[in-house]
């Protein structure tokens, strides 16, 4: 048809037989080249900072590895006192792990909030299969999330009741950031639709709701959570204090995401919204089918960037007395046997948050490049 | 060809009921009057052509017939169901009246198949594999079945255009409008897109076309409409309009145009 093909021309060129590119701009010497060594000035940079590196990751083996104790006998922390700034004592975390993980949940049940960290990963990660992404990983996700309670809070099936005051460390973390971001990803998402409503109760409604919610800090908004909230309860009715944190962070985070999704919204042609019209589609359809789909896609990186910071916010509970991963490690070395092995423990803790972060991150990159497989050409 | 278009059109024109009227249509845009008592009646198995040149109202035209756009004044009635704001007669309306713009939008996270089954799944309650069938049904009409599978972006624009073609058609539209549909393409695809409206309207599809092709014009239109400034300033047969235009600004428009063949 009107294709144009150039087969009439290509049959008068003589054809060149393909070649590999030569030898010398491909493979590692060549990336060395072009990428480290292109210039006398590149050449000294590399050096110079190879230098640094390696000096430094030398340092930090024979600190971390070569010269660190691993373990003392009751609490004797002397060994460690003796190696200052030689060797690391990692005998504080082999020490006190378990309450870094766990806080002041009763030593003996300790299984239980283990137990539910691995609930929560395996929930993470059949989450991320696109093949279980069906109407029942929503049953999934509330039959593990309720079982998850039961096992934090006993007092059923033969689990002896522990008040959520004892709660504490890595579980803590991830209860109000699974269930904060489960709840505060939907409500941002009406939120998102609503303020570009036609119906101006509808957008006035989402407009002030953003705005409140984004023009106070988080802490502060935690304190109201914490402080002012009860006041406001009739008499003798009183809400756990982890809820009412959680219900600030879904508040606070579906705000924010809500500008993320409106974001994705508003990069949408107007020509996506007529086709679904001409076509008879209804507002839900249209939304459902059309516009999230495409809209959510876009705004995978910033979306993922929030997720992410609202991972680490959690740990702003420690102010009204809420024992997540952060506060727990700091509360770890209290003790004046442990007093001053603060990095060992921080670094712990920072592993551990890097570990959940780096596998969103790594997990969105792939996410990203899968859906948007209709962009390439 | 057109002798024998001609003669069919003008027996539907004769025994069917309107399938568009336009009667005085105004509308604005803030201040600016856009749509000046714009009349028209189509009949069923008419083929339209609108033309004029840009800002002129032929596109805010065919859009107020699907309700794209509102209009201000004036009556609109498609298929015997008046345009109003009840939502229940616009979706009837809509469902019979395909579309198909100047700049395809399909759907690019669908695939082409994805992109004709979508609407007839959902608006018409059409089992999935019926939808199927039908589509790839209008895919072959439209000669692209082999890229069912693919998605927009992988297709050249006339290939987009014509997708967007058959997936309006896979509605089961009485009436077809067609807003620039070849603008937005590069010489080589424009008779492509061409061919497959004028094997359409070669079945006794309702069309309305707005269009600056005047071959296309000739071949196929029962009617030409001349709109400048909001308003329908000459109308009639192709041989009428082309060869014999009335007015000053109908022979200024046919001036420019040829100039710029």
């Amino acid at each position: 048809m009107s294709d144009i093909t150039l087969d009439t021309a290509a049959a008068k060129v003589p054809k060149a037989a393909p070649r590999t590119p030569p030898a010398s701009q491909i493979g590692l010497p060549a990336w060395l080249r072009a990428n480290l060594f292109s210039s006398w000035i590149n050449t000294a940079v590399t050096l110079v900072v190879a230098y640094f590196l390696v000096r430094w990751a030398i340092g930090f083996v024979e600190w971390g590895i070569v010269n660190a104790v691993w373990s003392v006998p009751d609490n004797q922390t002397q060994a460690c006192r003796d190696l200052r700034g030689i060797g690391a004592c990692w005998a504080v975390i082999t020490e006190k792990h378990r309450f870094i993980l766990f806080g002041t949940y009763p030593y003996e049940e300790h299984w239980r909030p283990a137990l539910c960290v691995l609930l929560f990963v395996g929930l993470y990660i059949v989450s991320a299969m696109r093949r279980f992404w069906r109407k029942e990983l929503a049953l999934v996700w509330i039959g593990v999330l309720t079982l998850i309670g039961v096992l934090m809070w006993g007092g059923v099936a033969g689990l002896t009741y522990v008040p959520q005051e004892r709660w504490g460390g890595l579980v803590i973390t991830l209860i109000l950031a699974t269930f904060g971001l489960a709840f505060a990803f939907p409500l941002a998402i009406v939120v998102a639709l609503g303020r570009r409503s036609s119906l101006p109760a509808i957008k006035a409604l989402c407009v002030l709701y953003v705005e409140l919610i984004r023009g106070v800090p988080l802490i502060s908004l935690l304190f109201m959570a914490s402080v002012m909230f009860p006041l406001f309860l009739p008499e003798g009715m009183n809400i756990d204090k982890l809820l009412r944190a959680q219900l600030a962070i879904i508040l606070f985070a579906g705000a924010y995401l809500a500008e993320v999704v409106r974001g994705g919204l508003q990069s949408l042609s107007k020509g996506q919204y007529e086709a679904a019209d001409a076509l008879g589609l209804s507002y839900w359809q249209k939304t459902g089918f059309i516009i999230l789909p495409q809209a959510l896609r876009m705004v995978i990186p910033p979306l993922v960037n929030t997720f992410i910071g609202f991972f680490k916010d959690t740990s702003l509970v420690l102010i009204i007395g809420i024992f997540d991963l952060l506060t727990a490690g700091k509360t770890a070395i209290i003790e004046p046997a442990w007093q001053g092995f603060g990095i060992e423990v921080y670094l712990t803790v920072g592993a551990i948050y890097f570990v959940f972060c780096f596998a969103m991150s790594k997990y969105s990159q792939g996410l990203e490049a899968e859906l948007n497989r209709h962009r390439a050409r | 060809m057109s002798e024998t278009l001609e003669h069919v059109a003008s027996r539907a024109r004769t025994d069917a009921p309107p399938a568009i009227l336009l009667d005085k249509v105004n509308k604005w845009f803030g201040a600016l009057h856009v749509l000046r008592d714009v009349s028209l009646n189509v009949a069923l198995g008419e083929r339209v052509v609108i033309c004029g040149p840009s800002g002129s109202g032929k596109s805010t035209t065919i859009r107020c017939i699907n309700r794209l756009e509102t209009h201000q004044e004036g009556r609109i009635v498609v298929n015997g169901i008046e345009l109003s704001d009840d939502v229940k007669a616009l979706d009837d309306i809509r469902r019979e009246v395909g579309m198909v713009f100047q700049s395809f939008n399909l759907f690019p996270h669908l695939t082409i198949l994805e992109n004709c089954t979508l609407a007839p799944i959902w608006v018409r309650r059409m089992p999935k594999k019926q939808a199927e069938e039908l589509a790839m049904e209008y895919l072959a009409r439209v000669r692209i079945p082999e890229q069912a599978k693919k998605y927009p972006g992988q297709l050249s624009g006339g290939q987009q255009q014509r997708v967007a073609i058959a997936r309006a058609l896979c509605m089961k539209p009485k009436i077809m409008l067609f807003d620039e549909p070849t603008s937005a393409l590069d010489p080589e695809m424009i008779k492509e897109v061409l061919d497959t409206m004028v094997s359409l309207a070669e079945d006794g599809m309702t069309m309305i076309c707005v269009t600056h092709e005047m071959g296309f014009a000739r071949t196929v239109a029962d009617r030409v409409v001349f709109m400048d400034r909001g308003e329908i300033v000459e109308m009639g047969t192709p041989t009428q309009v082309f060869e014999n235009p009335q007015t000053e600004r109908l022979q200024l428009f046919l001036s420019q145009i040829l100039r710029g063949h």
